[in-house]
């Protein structure tokens, strides 16, 4: 009775994996021949990047192929999907580190057999990706991460793109803004969260800060551990330097509690603050940040964004799902949308084919093409990365509404190393060739 | 001169708030010898439930200021009640007595549910509290400004650490529950009963847990993860001090705050490391802590 029983389990147990392993591989045939372009789409929904960057993003992502299969978006994106073929969205987690996402990926592109991947708002991730992507041959678009080693550490790199700017651009932009508006200053200060992103991010600041404010000089620099969300050790180190200027990377929730902590002890109205992703918490500041904070986008995104025919459309559509007006991650993620849209129209292929790999990257490599911030080149990283300009602007608060003010652009050439430069060489020898408006 | 005095300043707010949120940690371990990893998450429940409560009263109608420091401990007091009873009831009671190695699994397991579960309830957004922290204004000293939140908290802090002090010491309640730190068996043999004792406990513990977020919750951003970066920090306290002392909780944040707090102002290149850098020199010489040895009075 015992063996009957003992046998029976595992009989049980052999056809339940049996049908489970065939569904698995039912599910991945029948995904990769349902007649539809099957897009993976990577960013943050648990862990503390989630609310400030990787909700806003899935959500944009979510109304935009909604609009998109419907064939609502204005021209030049007007036609239904991609290239004729309704789009579905996998969107999977970021959250759990480079190795898992690697994972994650070769799952989307073996398993779930998408056609193209955009995703990925840390550096980590995307350095750990763009590997793979040449491996597997996918079509890979990094729609946030900064690092500028993406492409210095893939120079050959065929399949992947990226269709946001580098960090070097945010902090040669944003000592280009204090220049333009604040050429006086001369007691800097910065406070950073202590990684890479910081690090880096201060680098560029003091290099780009030291070639265009001669005079000024660094009178503090703090870098408190990433999330640690209690800075008065740190606000009070930097209150007694009296800096005119606190410039910091923060971002999230490290940066909406420094805000908070750092004005109610005045040291935001001692010094002007300078938060170079200061853009993606617009809407919770209210009256906790002082009018004049310099708060910028990490390129012409969110805010900063043009008031042209797509950019209104988006706003539009997103505010009315979500009553909310678009952060800057929200509206990279659609550029990157759009760049795999244009890249699949442009690559020479029949109406409702899905383009290969090759004939995506091909679409897209060294185009122009419009989108939510503008016209997008991509004329860095031999095509694959895109360039265009920067603005900073002010936060100003009054009678409950938030704006920004006295906002300053800088052209695409004024910002970004030429081809084939590193961004540390290029300040360091005074930015040759930069032409700026 | 003035970097000494913020040094002192910054260092005291800092430990108060590290002793706010390592006592529940370490009553729950003097008591009931259980490491609780969970113990970081009932700090997000409070900092989570205050700030709900506290955005709520701010956006419906302004009423008087004051009014929302009650909501902040009333949040806490509720939210660390209802978690408290339900985890000790539903969950503990079952495994009492198993291993310390298998506790610290459980409440570890519990706090992955626990964060999951907040963000099913609060979404991934942040929340803000912040009324509370810019009403009471700063004081000035000099060149540094300090926030009179802040300073109250140190107030605060200490009132708690006298209040434990006061319930264990001078309450037949504390008595009992030193009688059981020191020998269970004979406790319950003379009638003690063990189990009410580890649910007050534990409920006091998890109250504790979520008071120290209700009342940070005015000064951050509440976001998901906050719980998990606060257990690490609280452990490190915790392990100083010595597991389950309250005294050595109170010396282990007091130590913690002015070494991190100095290490800002004079060399931020050593910011990261000065908290475990204190943690493995006390460890290397007192192995069970500062006040680890007392057994008798663990608590």
């Amino acid at each position: 009775m015992k063996n009957n029983k003992s046998n029976f389990s595992k009989y049980l147990v052999s056809g339940v994996a049996a049908l489970a392993l065939s569904a698995g591989l039912a599910s991945g045939a029948s995904a990769a021949e349902n007649g539809k372009f099957r897009v993976g789409i990577v960013t943050f929904l648990s862990g503390p990047a989630a609310g400030p960057f990787g909700v806003p993003s899935a959500n944009a992502a979510k109304v935009l192929v909604e609009a998109l299969n419907k064939g609502d978006v204005p021209a030049p994106y007007n036609k239904m999907g991609i290239n004729g073929l309704e789009i579905e969205a996998v969107i999977i987690d970021e959250a759990g580190g480079a190795t898992k996402q690697v994972e994650e990926y070769r799952n989307l592109v073996q398993r779930q057999k998408v056609d193209a991947v955009i995703g990925y708002v840390s550096s980590g991730d995307c350095l750990a990706i763009a590997p793979v992507a040449e491996e597997l041959k996918t079509f890979t678009i990094a729609y946030d991460c900064g690092t500028p080693r993406l492409f210095a550490d893939n120079a050959d790199a065929q399949y992947m793109f990226r269709t946001g700017l580098d960090a070097s651009v945010d902090n040669i932009g944003a000592a280009r803004y204090l220049a333009a508006t604040r050429p006086d200053v001369t007691r800097l200060s910065g406070i950073q969260q202590n990684y890479s992103w910081g690090q880096d991010s201060w680098a560029d600041f003091t290099a780009a800060a030291a070639k265009l404010l001669p005079d000024a000089e660094i009178v503090e620099e703090q870098f408190p551990k990433i999330y640690q969300g209690q800075y008065g050790a740190e606000i009070s180190a930097l209150s007694v330097k009296r800096p005119e200027i606190l410039h910091s990377s923060f971002w999230g929730g490290d940066m909406e509690a420094l805000v908070l902590q750092a004005n109610a002890r005045g040291l935001l109205e001692d010094a002007t603050g300078l938060l170079t992703c200061g853009e993606a918490s617009f809407a919770n500041y209210k009256d906790q940040a002082p009018n004049g904070m310099i708060i910028g986008a990490r390129g012409p995104f969110g805010a900063f964004a043009p008031n042209n025919e797509l950019n209104t459309w988006f706003k539009g559509v997103y505010n009315a799902a979500y009553d909310l007006d678009p952060v800057y991650p929200a509206t990279k993620m659609v550029q990157a949308i759009l760049g795999l849209k244009f890249a699949a129209e442009n690559a020479g292929v029949a109406d409702k084919e899905i383009p290969t790999a090759e004939q995506l990257a091909s679409g897209i490599k060294g185009a122009t093409f419009e989108s939510v911030s503008g016209t997008v080149e991509m004329a860095r990283a031999n095509g694959h990365q895109a360039m265009q300009g920067i603005t900073y602007g002010q936060y100003h608060y009054e009678d409950g509404k938030a704006s920004i003010v006295n906002a300053v652009s800088f052209d695409g050439e004024c910002v970004t190393p030429p081809e084939g430069v590193d961004a540390a060489t290029w300040i360091s020898e005074g930015f040759p060739g930069a032409t700026c408006n | 001169m003035t970097s000494l005095l913020a040094v002192l300043i910054d260092g005291s707010i800092y430990a108060s708030w590290l002793f706010l949120v390592a006592a529940g940690l370490t009553v729950i371990y003097g008591v009931m010898r259980i490491l609780n990893m969970a113990h970081g998450s009932f700090y997000a429940i409070g900092a989570y439930s205050a700030a709900s409560l506290v955005g709520w009263y701010f956006n419906n109608g302004v009423g008087p200021a004051w009014i929302s420091y009650l909501l902040l401990v009333g949040a806490a007091l509720v939210a660390g009640l209802i978690v408290g009873v339900i985890v000790e009831r539903g969950l503990l009671r079952l495994m009492y007595g198993r291993d310390e190695i298998l506790m610290v699994i459980i409440t570890y397991a519990l706090l992955l549910i626990l964060e999951d579960t907040m963000k099913i309830v609060w979404g991934v957004s942040p929340y803000f509290a912040y009324q509370p922290y810019s009403e009471l204004g700063r004081t000035s000293l000099g060149l540094l400004k300090v926030s009179n939140y802040d300073l109250a908290l140190v107030g605060v802090s200490a009132l708690l650490g006298l209040g434990l002090w006061a319930w264990l010491e001078r309450t037949n309640q504390g008595k009992v529950l030193r009688a059981m730190i020191h020998d269970r068996e004979i406790s319950v043999a003379m009638g003690v009963n063990v189990r009410l004792m580890f649910t007050i406990t534990f409920v006091l513990g998890t109250t504790l847990g979520a008071l120290a977020g209700a009342l940070t919750a005015p000064a951050i951003s509440v976001v998901p993860g906050i719980g998990i970066e606060v257990i690490v920090l609280a452990f490190a306290v915790v392990v100083i001090g010595g597991l389950g002392s309250i005294g050595g909780a109170a010396v282990g944040a007091l130590l913690v705050g002015l070494s991190r707090a100095a290490a800002v102002h004079y060399a931020p290149e050593f910011e990261l490391f000065v908290i475990y850098g204190v943690m493995s020199l006390v460890l290397a010489f007192r192995p069970e802590g500062l006040f680890g040895r007392t057994l008798a009075r663990k608590i």
